[in-house]
C-alpha cells in the first residue's frame, strides 16, 4: 500500500513566499553529520536553507512554497540515513527563548556599566589623598550617568517580579533586592550632590550583575530540561493510519488526529489514541496503560486506550479522544488532585528567602534607630542603614541554588536523567523510599525470548532471521536475537498466524503452535511462546518479560543507601512474585489500581516517609504525580513523562541510582552555599552595622562571597560508576 | 586633569562598542549553537 504522508501541521509560512519546518534528528554526533545533513538536503530542487543545531540535535529547513512537501524532507533524511521527526517549535519552547534573550541582554547591559562604573571607582579609591574634590564629584557624576540607565534597564526583572510580588501581599527575594539596589543608588546621587566622599554605584550596578549571573543560570537550566523533553516527544510522536473521506489511508502524526477520525491499527502497531473498535478484532496488550501483561480480546464496540499494542488481527478504530485529552477521564481526575498536594513543597530557596527578608529589613531599621539614639545625625544613621541593606543584599544566596542545579543537571544528563523540574533534585534528595512499578520499570520494556538451555544455536539463528519478516510483536523479540540482519527472500505473512518461507528447499514456519503444528512445552505459565517448525525440526521460544540487565545490583546499591524499596503493580500478583523474589524485595504488592496506587503512596506519607516513585504506565501516571518525587523511563506513555520529575534513557535502571546520589551531594552542597552566605552575612552585617562599611569593602565582600559559592557547586562533579556501600568502604 | 575630558569619553566610547557588538552577536544568533560551531570548523568545504 502505498501511502502519503501528511505534515503539514508543523509548516510556518514565511513572508517571503518559503515554507519552514524544524524537526528533532536522531543520530547526529559528529562534523560529518552535520556536513552530511546540510549538503544532503541543499541539494534537493526547492530546498533553500538548511541548518543543523549540534547543541540540541535539531534541524530547521526552508523550502519555496509548493516546490517540496514537507513528507519529501523526512524522506531525504532518511535516504541519508537519520531519522527526523518534525515538531512545532513555539508549542514545545513556548516564550521561554524570548525571555531568556531578554535575560542575556539584561546581563550585558548590567556588565558593561558595572565595568565602566568601577573602571572609574578604582581611580576614586586609587586617589584619595591627592585627587581634588572637584575631580571626585566629576567622576561620581560620570557613574551616576552610566549606573542610573543601566539599572533601570536590567534590574527589570527584579523589579517587575518584586512589583508583582507586593501586589499579591507577599514577599519574594526580588523585594529586597529591588529595595537595596533602588536606595544605593538614590543614596549615591543624594551624596553626590552633597559633594560627599563615598557614593555606592559601583556596589549597586555589580550586585545587579551578580544577580542576574544567578537568574539567567536558573533560567537556562529550565531552558535547558525543556528543550531535552521537547526533542524526546517529538522523537517518539507515533503516527497514524488515517481513513479519508475518499477512502484512502495517509499517515499523519498524532498531534493532528481529532474525534471521529477514522484509523487502520495494523498488528505490531500501538493505538495512536483512545477509541472504539469500529471493525475487526485482534488482541491487544494493555501493559502501559494498566499494567496488566496478559492480553485481552477486543472486537467492534470495545473501547481502548492510547498506548496499547495490537498484537493479532487489524483493526479498524473510531477516535473519541485525542492529543492531549488522550486518558481516562478518572485518571486525569486522580492527576489533578494529586499535582494540587504536590504543589504545597516549598523549594529551599523560596522557605530561605521567606526567613532572610524579614531579618535583614528589621537589621537596617533597627541599625538607623540605634544610630540616631546614639548621637549622631539623621543623615548619618540613614547612610549606614542603608549600607546595611546594599552588604546584605544577596548576592550570594541568589546564587547559591541555582549555580548547583545547573552543574548537578549536567551530571544527571551524562549519568542518563533528564530533569523536568529543577526543584527536583532537592526532592530526590529527601527521598527515604522508593516505590517501583513492575511492568517496563524493573522488567524492560519490551519482552525478551528466554533461550532455553539445550536450544540448538542454528535453529534459534534461523528463527531469529525468520521472523525479521514479522510484524507480530513477539516475532519483534525473537528477531531481536538474529546475528544476520538480513530477512529470508520469499517470506510471506499469513495474518493472525505466522510466516513462512523456504529455506534451503525446506519449508520454514514461524508462528503460533498450531500454524507449526507443534506442541507446548511445560513450565510456560507466566509467558507468552512462539514455535517454530523448519523440516522435521522443531521449537518453542519462551518470550517473557525480563528484568533490566543491572535490575538487582542497582536494587541492592539503593538499599545500601539507607532506602527501603517497594513494588507497587498493576500486574496479577502471580506474575509480580518472582520479579520481587530474584531483587529481595519483601515489600510487594499486585493487581493494584491507579487509586490503590495513590492509596497506597498516602499511607506511606502518612507514615512520614518521603517517596521515589519510578514508574511507567498510564496507570502510574497518578501515582507518579502524587508522590514526593517521581521518575520515568523513556519508554514509558507521554502522559506518565509528562508528570514525572526526570526521565530516564537506556535499558539500564543505574539512572535511578544515579539520581538519588547526585541529589543527595547536590542537596548537601546547595545547603552549604546557604550557609556560606549566611557567614558572609553574619560577618559583613555587624562591620556595616558599626558603620564602618566603605564602597571598596563592599566590592570586595560581595564580589568574593559570589565567587565562593560558585566554585562551591562545582563539587558535584560527575556521575560516579554504581556501588553499594559495603563496596565504597 | 584636562586629559580625563577625553580619556573619560574614549574609555566609555570603547565600552559601548563592546556592547553593541555583543548585542549585535546575540540578536543574530552567535550563541543558538555552540558546540555545532567548534565542529563546523572542522569541514573543509567554505559554503
Amino acid at each position: 500500500m502505498s501511502e502519503t504522508l501528511d505534515l503539514s501541521l508543523f509548516v510556518r509560512r514565511a513572508g517571503d513566499g518559503t515554507d519552514h519546518m524544524d524537526l528533532a534528528v536522531e543520530g547526529v554526533n559528529c562534523a560529518g553529520c552535520i556536513r552530511k545533513i546540510e549538503s544532503g538536503l541543499k541539494q534537493v530542487p526547492g530546498i533553500v536553507d538548511a541548518r543543523v543545531n549540534f547543541t540540541n540535535r535539531r534541524l530547521a529547513v526552508g523550502w519555496r512554497h509548493g516546490a517540496v512537501r514537507p513528507a519529501d524532507v523526512v524522506e531525504a533524511l532518511a535516504r541519508i540515513g537519520y531519522r527526523a521527526y518534525p515538531f512545532a517549535p513555539e508549542r514545545v519552547d513556548g516564550d521561554e527563548a524570548a525571555q531568556s534573550r531578554f535575560l542575556v541582554r539584561c546581563l550585558a547591559v548590567a556588565g558593561f556599566a558595572a565595568m565602566n562604573v568601577m573602571l572609574l571607582s578604582v581611580s576614586v579609591w586609587a586617589g584619595a589623598t591627592d585627587m581634588t574634590p572637584e575631580t571626585r564629584d566629576l567622576l561620581h557624576w560620570i557613574s551616576a550617568l552610566i549606573a542610573l540607565p543601566a539599572a533601570a534597564y536590567a534590574g527589570q526583572p527584579f523589579f517587575g517580579s518584586a512589583w508583582r510580588a507586593l501586589r499579591a501581599g507577599g514577599v519574594n527575594m526580588d523585594v529586597p533586592i529591588s529595595l537595596g539596589v533602588t536606595l544605593a543608588l538614590g543614596l549615591s546621587v543624594v551624596e553626590t550632590i552633597n559633594h560627599a566622599e563615598h557614593a555606592y554605584f559601583d556596589s549597586a550596578i555589580t550586585l545587579l550583575f551578580f544577580l542576574l549571573c544567578g537568574r539567567y543560570l536558573d533560567h537556562a537550566m529550565r531552558r535547558r530540561t525543556r528543550a531535552a523533553a521537547g526533542n524526546l516527544s517529538a522523537l517518539k510522536a507515533d503516527l497514524a493510519h488515517r481513513f479519508e473521506r475518499n477512502g484512502e489511508v495517509v499517515k499523519v502524526p498524532v498531534a493532528a488526529l481529532k474525534p471521529g477520525d477514522r484509523l487502520l491499527v495494523r498488528p505490531g502497531e500501538r493505538v495512536p489514541a483512545d477509541g472504539i473498535v469500529a471493525g475487526g478484532a485482534s488482541e491487544i496488550d494493555e501493559s502501559l496503560v494498566t499494567g496488566e501483561t496478559l492480553r485481552r480480546a477486543v472486537t467492534a464496540g470495545a473501547a481502548i486506550h492510547a498506548g496499547s499494542l495490537n498484537y493479532a488481527g487489524t483493526l479498524t478504530l473510531r477516535v473519541t479522544a485525542a492529543g492531549e485529552d488522550t486518558l481516562l477521564a478518572d485518571i486525569e481526575r486522580l492527576i489533578e488532585k494529586a499535582t494540587a498536594a504536590k504543589s504545597r513543597y516549598r523549594r529551599l530557596a523560596d522557605r530561605a528567602a521567606r526567613l532572610y527578608a524579614p531579618v535583614v529589613h528589621t537589621a537596617a531599621a533597627l541599625t538607623a534607630i540605634g544610630w540616631l539614639l546614639a548621637g549622631p545625625s539623621a543623615h548619618d544613621a540613614i547612610v549606614i542603614a542603608i549600607s546595611v541593606l546594599i552588604i546584605t543584599c544577596p548576592c550570594a544566596l541568589a546564587l547559591a541554588i541555582p549555580t548547583v542545579q545547573v552543574v548537578a543537571s549536567g551530571a544527571l544528563f551524562k549519568a542518563g536523567v533528564i530533569l523536568n523540574a529543577g526543584e527536583a533534585i532537592e526532592r530526590f534528595a529527601q527521598a527515604d523510599t522508593i516505590v517501583f512499578d513492575k511492568t517496563g520499570t524493573l522488567t524492560l520494556p519490551e519482552p525478551r525470548v528466554d533461550v532455553a538451555a539445550g536450544t540448538d544455536p542454528a535453529l534459534l539463528e534461523c528463527a531469529a532471521r525468520l521472523a525479521l519478516s514479522s510484524r507480530h510483536p513477539l516475532a519483534a523479540a525473537l528477531a531481536r536475537e538474529a546475528g544476520d540482519r538480513v530477512p529470508y527472500p520469499g517470506a510471506t505473512e499469513e495474518p493472525g498466524l505466522g510466516v513462512a518461507a523456504m529455506i534451503d528447499g525446506v519449508e520454514a514456519r514461524l508462528g503460533s503452535l498450531a500454524f507449526c503444528d507443534t506442541a507446548a512445552t511445560p513450565d510456560t505459565a507466566d509467558a507468552s511462546l512462539i514455535a517454530f517448525r523448519h523440516g522435521a525440526h522443531t521449537a518453542v521460544f519462551a518470550v517473557r518479560q525480563a528484568l533490566r540487565a543491572d535490575a538487582a545490583e542497582v536494587v541492592a546499591a539503593l538499599r545500601g543507601l539507607k532506602l527501603d524499596i517497594r513494588i507497587l503493580s498493576g500486574d496479577r500478583p502471580e506474575a509480580v512474585a518472582p520479579i520481587a523474589t530474584a531483587l529481595g524485595i519483601h515489600d510487594w504488592r499486585g493487581g493494584l489500581k491507579p487509586a490503590d496506587k495513590i492509596a497506597a503512596l498516602a499511607a506511606l506519607e502518612a507514615d512520614g516517609r518521603k517517596v521515589l516513585m519510578v514508574g511507567d504506565g498510564l496507570n502510574d501516571a497518578p501515582a507518579l504525580a502524587a508522590a514526593h518525587a517521581s521518575l520515568s523511563p523513556i519508554s514509558a506513555v507521554d502522559l506518565a513523562q509528562a508528570r514525572a520529575d526526570g526521565i530516564f534513557l537506556g535499558e539500564r535502571l543505574a539512572p535511578v541510582w544515579h539520581a538519588v546520589t547526585i541529589a543527595r551531594r547536590s542537596h548537601r552542597l546547595m545547603r552549604q552555599n546557604l550557609w556560606l552566605a549566611a557567614t558572609y552575612n553574619a560577618v559583613a552585617v555587624p562591620v556595616a552595622v558599626a558603620g564602618l562599611v566603605t564602597p571598596l569593602i563592599a566590592a570586595v565582600a560581595m564580589s568574593s562571597s559570589s565567587v565562593l559559592v560558585t566554585l562551591n557547586a562545582l563539587r558535584v562533579g560527575r556521575p560516579r560508576p554504581v556501588m553499594s556501600q559495603e563496596e565504597r568502604r | 586633569m584636562i586629559v580625563l575630558l577625553y580619556l573619560i569619553p574614549l574609555a566609555l566610547g570603547l565600552g559601548l562598542v563592546g556592547l553593541g557588538a555583543f548585542l549585535w552577536s546575540l540578536r543574530t544568533g552567535q550563541y543558538d549553537d555552540l558546540e555545532g560551531a567548534a565542529l563546523r570548523v572542522l569541514s573543509d568545504d567554505d559554503l
